[in-house]
């Protein structure tokens, strides 16, 4: 008998049918419309006989414009997710008060602002800002594709991997309950058991796997790959801020893979690194979790800056002021972002010195975002300024960004800090920043490089609701958690006491369902724009008068994004070549050279999937057959000699025959 | 560039153009050499880690009492000849031999081996006698660290028997030339962390 029950423990571990959380009405709602919604997803492309094309044309496509394009579908669809979990907790503390105890219990509450946190950083603000890399970078700096087109497949479905993870925490055991940085003791095996830490840990492992490789991928791109005569000054804007944000993923990924690594050793080793006996120090943790949390914000600011750099040139109709600057301010940033960890735990008891340091070096990391914003102004001082879209996007940015970098250099004062630590303030200040920079950005670089993948602009009237819904809900929800938070009310709080706070919470609440709105406007703006594409297209490739090489290629570009190499003489090296009267040349075509599609990273990811899942739920037989099946298929990736194919001369010269037609 | 048909000369007459694909060699090399060093700072957390948690013993046993320098001597003889050794495979390689690319890469595979072996035997001693990486948090970060150089000394192994497959499949094909000089990176590499590792584990250990 003991041997059968020995059996099962092998094969399931500790997932029971217990594990399923049937008894929450909340959660078996959400799986019934997750199940009608991917159930009808699954028909429609059944119907559609869409299968095979979205195997050979996407899934398997090593083309960094297709993986751009998922990665940014894997963000929106990620960020749905995350403002359902905001949208929750705003309910939540608008009506939690006194008597009331709202709708969610605590125990589900944490999951929530975890899984919320987890997500909106790692599964939504990281897949944009990796998918405008992916698509933009090897445009503007003239190559045909990233220099590892393989790792680039593997790397996008690593991160859904990460995703799929988080996803499936929800409808089968729990999400972590612990903040979304999983601070230990709370995390160790003693205070949390459960599988919901297990989850957290694993989803990120593969996902940062993904990402790191991404980040070799890109730093060798930018640095090996450039058209001839783009020196490193005179590369757009835009690539140098991705180059810094692939450095610092470089240099600061490792950290979270080793930080976690311990912590598992914890949890499913019994070690002692950040326990409170036996010697362990779990301030450690902190310290090590922020050497790699504070580069990260700039991971994901530092391209932002650049898209809004690029607009703001194209749409003043003037070369972007100060270039030389803004690279350096680009780079300062870059170096500062590892001198500055310690300003998350002021209250950590380090001493005067050591928090006058950091606070200082917090300080000093204004001075080159200062310049940047500088340049922006002074770019648009005295020129064509056209309010498009994008450009509502960069004045709401400027204004929006400037206050959450205000009170930022205030919680940088170590004594403030200790008043505002984990308080609402700090709450308000980050959603500042990266709603107002990241957010902002993002939308802004959809805008403006939706016409470059599709062929057709976004319709406006659908992007100025997008806007103002977002701009004003986004102050309406957090301006009252500056008050709050100045009052001295503390983050992750499922319940309060003192009535006189909860007309603020209902501000707040006001302004998420306004952030509401604007996704859905944002969401209809696609659906609106597809219809009316024969209106909108753009046959130029060109629609904005662009300066960078992106718009010197037609829309969408070919696969292999350039037939000839273009040599760059300025850094705004489309504009230089319009000003010269360049044509698009009709003859010449060499055979090019390009990658073949593989399914490999597809089925490397879905085992490291079937791994980590395997191991947040012990199940150790399944654990050690697939990571000897990963280790397989990567061995068996490598006898596969034949990655490359030639698209002839003649097909080249067609296509841009073709193209050329359509431009004349 | 001198290959490359230009096209389409402006009025300045500058190229605009270049005909052919413009593509940049050892871009591999300079990959897995960033990879090589994100991997440094997995290492630099490991010891930084060890660095702040070496002196925590928890009453349990300190570096003096488990640390046995003749054995991690041995050791570290084991992988410094290896990386010696694959210097000669890489000799062999640069003068087209691949018989001789070959033995030199099993010799260092073997000494590899020798490597882990004794370093297993080390780490089952030390749990035998009760210094297991449970019984403190200097244990913990011991073991963490010594053990992760040693996983990658063995996937060092397993990709150097793969590649040993391969070149006996394909021969000295340029892929596989890279793909020797990535993994000659990589065994280097091990052994420069392994100097670390010898000089602040073991040396610093053996004096508490």
């Amino acid at each position: 008998m003991s041997e059968q029950f020995d059996l099962g423990k092998l094969i399931f571990g500790r997932l029971t049918l217990e594990s399923i959380p049937y008894h929450d009405p909340i959660i078996i709602a959400t799986f019934v419309m997750v199940a009608i919604g991917g159930i009808a997803l699954l028909v429609a492309v059944t119907r559609a006989k869409l299968w095979g094309y979205l195997w050979s044309e996407w899934f398997t496509s090593i083309d960094h414009k297709r993986i751009g394009v998922m990665y940014m579908i894997l963000g929106i669809v990620m960020l749905l997710r995350g403002f359902a979990d905001a949208i929750m907790m705003r309910i939540q503390q608008a009506i939690a008060f006194g008597d009331s105890m709202g709708y969610l219990p605590p125990d589900h509450y944490d999951q929530i602002f975890t899984a919320h946190g987890v997500i909106m950083i790692f599964f939504v603000a990281m897949p944009f800002v990796v998918g405008l890399m992916n698509y933009i970078v090897p445009l503007q700096i003239g190559a045909r594709d990233v220099a590892f087109p393989f790792l680039n497949n593997f790397s996008f479905w690593m991160t859904a991997s990460g995703a799929v993870l988080v996803m499936v925490s929800l409808f089968i055991g729990e999400f972590a309950k612990s903040g979304w940085l999983a601070y230990p003791p709370l995390t160790g095996i003693l205070q949390s058991p459960g599988v919901g830490v297990d989850y957290y840990i694993w989803a990120l492992q593969i996902a940062g796997v993904g990402t790191l490789l991404s980040g070799v991928n890109f730093v060798v791109t930018i640095v090996k790959m450039r058209a001839p005569g783009m020196s490193l000054m005179k590369m757009p804007i835009f690539t140098w801020t991705a180059l810094c944000t692939n450095v610092l993923i470089v240099a600061a990924f490792p950290i979270l893979t080793a930080v976690l690594a311990l912590l598992s050793l914890d949890r499913y080793m019994d070690m002692n690194f950040f326990t409170n006996d036996l010697g362990g120090n779990a301030m450690m943790y902190v310290n090590l979790i922020w050497i790699w949390g504070h580069p990260e914000v700039y991971i994901l600011i530092l391209p932002i800056f650049g898209v809004f750099s690029e607009i703001v040139a194209t749409y003043s109709g003037k070369r972007l002021f100060g270039y030389s600057s803004m690279v350096y301010a680009t780079v300062v940033i870059t170096i500062l972002s590892y001198l500055v960890w310690l300003h998350h735990f002021f209250t950590m008891g380090s001493g005067a010195t050591v928090n006058s340091f950091f606070g200082i070096t917090t300080m000093i990391i204004s001075i080159p975002t200062g310049a940047k914003v500088f340049n922006w102004l002074f770019t648009m001082y005295r020129g064509r300024i056209k309010f498009d879209v994008p450009m509502l996007w960069t004045v709401g940015f400027m204004v929006t960004f400037v206050i959450g970098g205000m009170t930022g250099v205030l919680l940088a004062v170590p004594p403030a800090d200790f008043v505002l630590h984990n308080s609402l303030f700090l709450i308000a200040h980050f959603h500042n920043v990266i709603i107002g920079g990241v957010v902002f950005g993002v939308f802004a670089a959809i805008a403006y490089w939706y016409p470059k993948v599709t062929g057709y602009k976004l319709d406006p009237f659908w992007g100025k609701m997008t806007f103002w819904f977002w701009l004003i809900g986004f102050y309406l929800a957090f301006m009252p958690l500056y008050v709050l938070g100045l009052m001295g009310v503390t983050r992750r709080m499922s319940h309060f006491d003192d009535p006189s706070l909860q007309i603020w919470f209902q501000i707040a609440l006001v302004g998420a369902v306004f952030i509401g709105i604007g996704i859905i406007c944002f969401l209809l703006q696609f659906y609106v724009s597809y219809r009316k594409r024969d209106s909108l297209r753009d046959e130029t490739g060109d629609p904005w008068d662009g300066r960078t090489l992106e718009w010197s290629t037609t829309s969408p570009p070919p696969q292999y994004n350039f037939a000839i190499t273009p040599c760059v003489y300025d850094n705004d090296a489309w504009w230089h070549m319009k000003a010269n009267g360049f044509k698009h040349p009709r003859e010449g075509f060499a055979p090019v050279h390009m990658p073949k599609n593989t399914a490999a990273g597809l089925v490397l990811a879905g085992i490291s999937t079937v791994l980590g899942f395997a191991m947040i739920w012990h199940m150790w037989l399944l654990a050690g057959v697939s990571f000897a099946a990963l280790i397989g298929a990567t061995i068996v990736h490598t006898f596969n000699y034949k990655r490359d194919y030639y698209i002839p001369a003649g097909e080249v010269k067609q296509v841009e025959r073709q193209r050329s037609e359509v431009l004349a | 560039m001198s290959q490359t048909a230009a096209l389409n000369t402006g009025e300045t007459g500058k190229f605009d153009f270049l005909a052919k694909d413009y593509h940049a060699p050892n871009g591999t090399l300079l990959g897995f050499w960033l990879y090589l060093m994100s991997d440094c700072l997995i290492f630099a957390a490991l010891f930084a880690t060890y660095g702040v948690l070496s002196q925590s013993y928890a009453g349990g046993p300190t570096g003096g009492d488990v640390f046995d320098l003749p054995l991690v001597a041995l050791n570290t003889a084991f992988l410094l000849f290896s990386s010696i050794t694959y210097g000669f495979a890489m000799l062999q390689m640069q003068q087209k031999k691949l018989a001789g690319t070959m033995i030199w890469l099993a010799i260092t595979g073997l000494l590899g081996l020798s490597f882990l072996a004794v370093e297993l035997y080390e780490f089952y001693h030390m749990i035998h006698i009760g210094a297991g990486p449970q019984r403190s948090a200097f244990l913990s970060s011991f073991f963490t660290l010594v053990g992760t150089h040693g996983l990658h000394v063995t996937f060092g192994i397993i990709w150097l028997c793969t590649l040993l497959v391969q070149l006996s499949k394909h021969g000295l094909i340029a892929a596989n030339r890279r793909r020797l000089f990535c993994l000659s990176m990589f065994w280097h590499f091990l052994d420069v962390i392994w100097i670390g590792v010898f000089t602040v584990v073991y040396l610093m250990g053996s004096m508490t």
